[in-house]
């Protein structure tokens, strides 16, 4: 890795989900390269090699606090494709319906907690909305907090009935969930997400989630922002507009989508890949790259199937213990606005065509999913047959392999499980902010983030350069599922 | 005015969890539940403005003992692989690994608290070969030492407080932490593992919605089944401390309730069962593992005497996912 005088180490950031550091070339006031390194190393995929399949259920959920949910969802996945086991109608409801309790929660948290506390920065002291942003956004004694923690809270009583608890729980399985759900609970299930719905019509939207789905252009989500300038949705936009966030970290505009909430045999938000134009997915197209790892050097790029992740002590051997995964060798970005682009919701495929992925488009898409999703959810618990079976079940085989995919709130995530005499062969995982934030590859092409932060204009405290801040948490980075 | 209680919580090798776990905070939430205790948040990973600079500035002057403080809170086991070194983590923006950081911290503060079993043991971080030369502040596994030894207490005379789980409750979190600001919590407040008792006076068992799946020895054989769990599908509920099912989790569950095993998150070690986790050891038939405090020889003989008398209701539903038979109303059963 080469140095420059102009060169800067800017990190730790927070509200990131883990940790993260990141260096930048500035050359005229720009960034013209930069490097994202994953500061952790846990080593999960040797932790689970040798272990009985069925463990992986306890391990990988532990992986990551906030993306908990969707790594058992892999992980039941992977399982279950080893074992050639389909999950029951029940079970996949059921699964969706925690899976979607914890990427809701996880997008409410990201805009309330994460992203928006960064407009109350003394920086924007000077611009017309600042005192009502600082009012309602700033850490911890922002008014939204008030408001948020609670709905947050009680939305997520929906995995505490269904699921245990959350982090980390066991009730996901590769035919289906532990927990059946009785005739009376279908109610209170109803009821907690017809709270949820009243919170974001009340208080993110000051409108009815399904209008909010129903937006179909760029100037239409414009219209709109200015006559609901006094919702939390509508300052956001509002301010995005003062302040060009739309200009703001662009990146390979490639997107890639695993399709998300399993619909027999379909899915609510459908797979595949966005170049320019809607492609299929092929996941045997998928290469991971250790050029810019500390990680021990492989000959070629690997398919997960045959990954390996052994950790290299030379610091000059890389800059990061992230791998670069790369789809028939291009970068993609991954998250919200992939997974709608890709299944081609007109108001973010209109977004994209205009701007590509950029600050504010990823926080549209992660709001508008909030919006499309509560009614699925509503439509999900109704579905549910009281009386019929909750999972279905096989045994784990000795020799078997399975992949595991599956959408993060942040993004694609992929268990890929080789068994051998009934163990834990190997096992490689490739998590939503691994595409995201990944290194350079052999190639030297940057990952995702390297290049949305490329050309950014940084003023000379480039560590307190707000515009780094957002393009960084723009993408709801979670770290701890990185490198795993 | 009583005196702002200053904390600072750090993350190392682990996952988070246990932060989003305590903004599960209900009644009052978590900021609220600070606030109204004093005590003030320097810096969350979560939850903090400030980033970058402005947090390594903080440090400074922490270390420095310019900002007094009161409590260290660590989340994440410590990394200090590999040979040593500590680069598995460090600092991001330093070039400074993360142990360093914490150890020079827990000198300087009043109190240093572990949140989760990661931070007090090793927890997952420590499985399988344990890669990561990943510990606990004051353990490694069940080893007492750790981090910063076996013999370290803080300024204020407490050593580690444990406040283990996988994740851990945000209950037992914000409950400690207030113990902490207004001075209640002593040594005997906490158990042999420096587990405040509060929390650890309890089996998971008490409350368990199967208990009477228990008494008749009516057992689970599958996942998603009624029966209780302990004999085939691996839950420690009877052995392991805490108090899930009758302080609930995300406002009405439990691992047991949601229909998995129990699988004693708050221990060392649990990461490392030697068996499969959802299935239960046993020698000739019975358990390895028998419930806490019981003789073994009254529990084989309580075990025979009421799977003799196991009513047809709990055979029936306890390897049915859904209640097929309800009390008293055995002629109304279902095919």
């Amino acid at each position: 890795m080469s140095t420059s005088s102009s060169r800067r180490v800017l990190g730790p950031f927070n509200r990131v989900e883990g940790d993260l550091e990141v260096s930048i070339e500035v050359e005229q006031g720009r960034v013209s390269k930069a490097w994202v390194n994953s500061p952790l190393f846990r080593g999960y995929e040797q932790i689970l090699q040798g272990k009985d399949p069925r463990d992986a259920l306890v391990y990988t959920p532990r992986i990551c606090g906030i993306c908990s949910v969707s790594q058992s969802v892999a992980a039941a996945r992977a399982l279950a494709a080893a074992q050639g086991l389909q999950p029951c109608p029940n079970g996949q409801l059921s699964t969706n319906l925690i899976l979607a309790a914890e990427n809701l929660a996880d997008h409410l948290t990201h805009f309330y907690l994460f992203f928006m506390p960064d407009f109350a920065r003394d920086c924007y002291r000077d611009r017309p909305w600042f005192e009502q942003s600082l009012a309602r956004f700033k850490a911890q004694v922002g008014s939204a907090s008030k408001d948020v923690l609670p709905a947050r809270a009680s939305f997520l009583h929906l995995t505490g009935i269904l699921a245990g608890k959350w982090p980390h729980s066991l009730a996901i399985q590769p035919g289906g969930s532990t927990r059946p759900v009785e005739f009376q609970e279908r109610i209170r299930l109803l009821s907690t997400i017809k709270n949820f719905r009243h919170f974001l019509q009340q208080t993110l939207f000051g409108d009815e989630l399904e209008q909010v789905g129903e937006l179909q252009s760029e100037q239409q989500l414009l219209d709109w922002a200015e006559q609901h300038a006094q919702s939390d949705f509508g300052m956001f936009l509002n301010i995005a507009e003062d302040l060009g966030l739309v200009n703001l970290g662009r990146s390979s505009d490639n997107f890639l989508s695993y399709g998300a909430y399993a619909q027999d045999t379909r899915f609510l938000f459908d797979d595949g890949v966005w170049k320019q134009s809607l492609q299929t997915f092929d996941a045997e197209q998928i290469r991971e790259d250790v050029s810019s790892s500390w990680l021990m050097a492989q000959p070629e790029p690997k398919h997960p199937f045959h990954g390996a992740t052994i950790p290299d002590d030379d610091e000059a051997s890389g800059y990061s213990w992230c791998k670069a995964p790369r789809l028939d060798q291009a970068v993609m970005e991954v998250g919200a606005l992939a997974r709608q682009v890709v299944d081609g919701h007109p108001l973010i495929r209109d977004l994209v065509s205009k701007k590509g992925g950029n600050v504010r488009n990823r926080v549209v898409a992660r709001l508008l999913e909030l919006a499309l999703v509560v009614p699925a959810m509503e439509d999900w618990v109704q579905q549910l047959e009281i009386g019929e079976t909750f999972c279905t079940h096989a045994e784990v085989p000795d020799e078997a392999q399975g992949a595991g995919l599956t959408e993060a709130a942040r993004g694609s995530l992929g268990h890929w499980v080789r068994i051998k005499n009934g163990r834990i062969l190997n096992y490689q995982i490739i998590a939503p902010t691994t595409w995201n934030f990944s290194p350079r590859d052999a190639e030297q092409q940057p990952g995702a983030l390297e290049l949305a932060l490329q050309d950014t204009e940084v003023d000379d405290e480039p560590g307190a350069a707000a515009a780094i801040q957002h393009i960084i948490r723009s993408f709801d980075p979670c770290m701890v599922c990185t490198v795993h | 005015m009583m005196e702002r209680f200053n904390l600072l919580w750090l993350q190392s090798g682990g996952c988070g969890g246990c932060s989003m776990s305590v903004l599960n905070a209900e009644n009052p939430d978590l900021f609220q539940s600070l606030r109204q205790s004093n005590i003030n948040l320097l810096w969350h990973p979560s939850f903090s403005e400030s980033s970058d600079s402005d947090f390594l500035e903080l440090l400074e002057q922490i270390e420095s003992r310019q900002i007094p403080l009161d409590a260290l809170c660590l989340e994440g086991a410590v990394m200090m692989g590999p040979n040593g070194s500590g680069r598995f983590h460090m600092l991001s923006g330093t070039k400074r690994p993360m142990f360093d950081v914490i150890q020079s911290l827990a000198q300087i503060a009043g109190h240093t608290v572990a949140i989760g079993s990661c931070a007090a043991f090793g927890g997952i971080s420590m499985a399988g070969p344990n890669p990561g030369e990943a510990c606990g502040l004051q353990y490694a596994g069940n080893i007492k030492g750790g981090l910063l030894g076996e013999t370290w207490n803080g300024n204020q005379e407490l050593p580690v407080i444990n406040i283990a789980g996988c994740p851990t409750h945000p209950n037992w979190v914000v409950e400690t932490l207030m113990q902490l600001a207004m001075g209640l919590l002593d040594e005997s407040q906490l158990d042999s593992y420096q587990r405040p008792r509060s929390y650890t006076n309890h089996l998971v068992h008490h409350g368990c919605p199967r208990n009477e799946y228990y008494e008749f020895k009516a057992s689970a054989e599958q996942p998603s089944d009624q029966g209780c769990m302990m004999e085939h599908l691996g839950c420690l509920g009877t052995q392991a401390r805490a108090d899930c099912n009758t302080r609930l989790w995300n406002g009405e569950g439990s691992c047991l309730r949601g229909g998995y095993a129990c699988i004693n998150c708050t221990a060392p070690e649990f990461e490392e069962p030697d068996h499969c986790f959802t299935e239960t050891p046993k020698i000739a038939g019975i358990p390895i593992g028998l419930p806490t405090d019981m003789p073994k020889a009254w529990f084989v003989a309580l075990a025979s005497l009421s799977k003799a008398a196991t009513p047809k209701r709990l055979k029936v539903n306890a390897v049915s996912d859904h209640i097929r038979i309800s009390p008293g109303m055995h002629e109304e059963e279902e095919d």
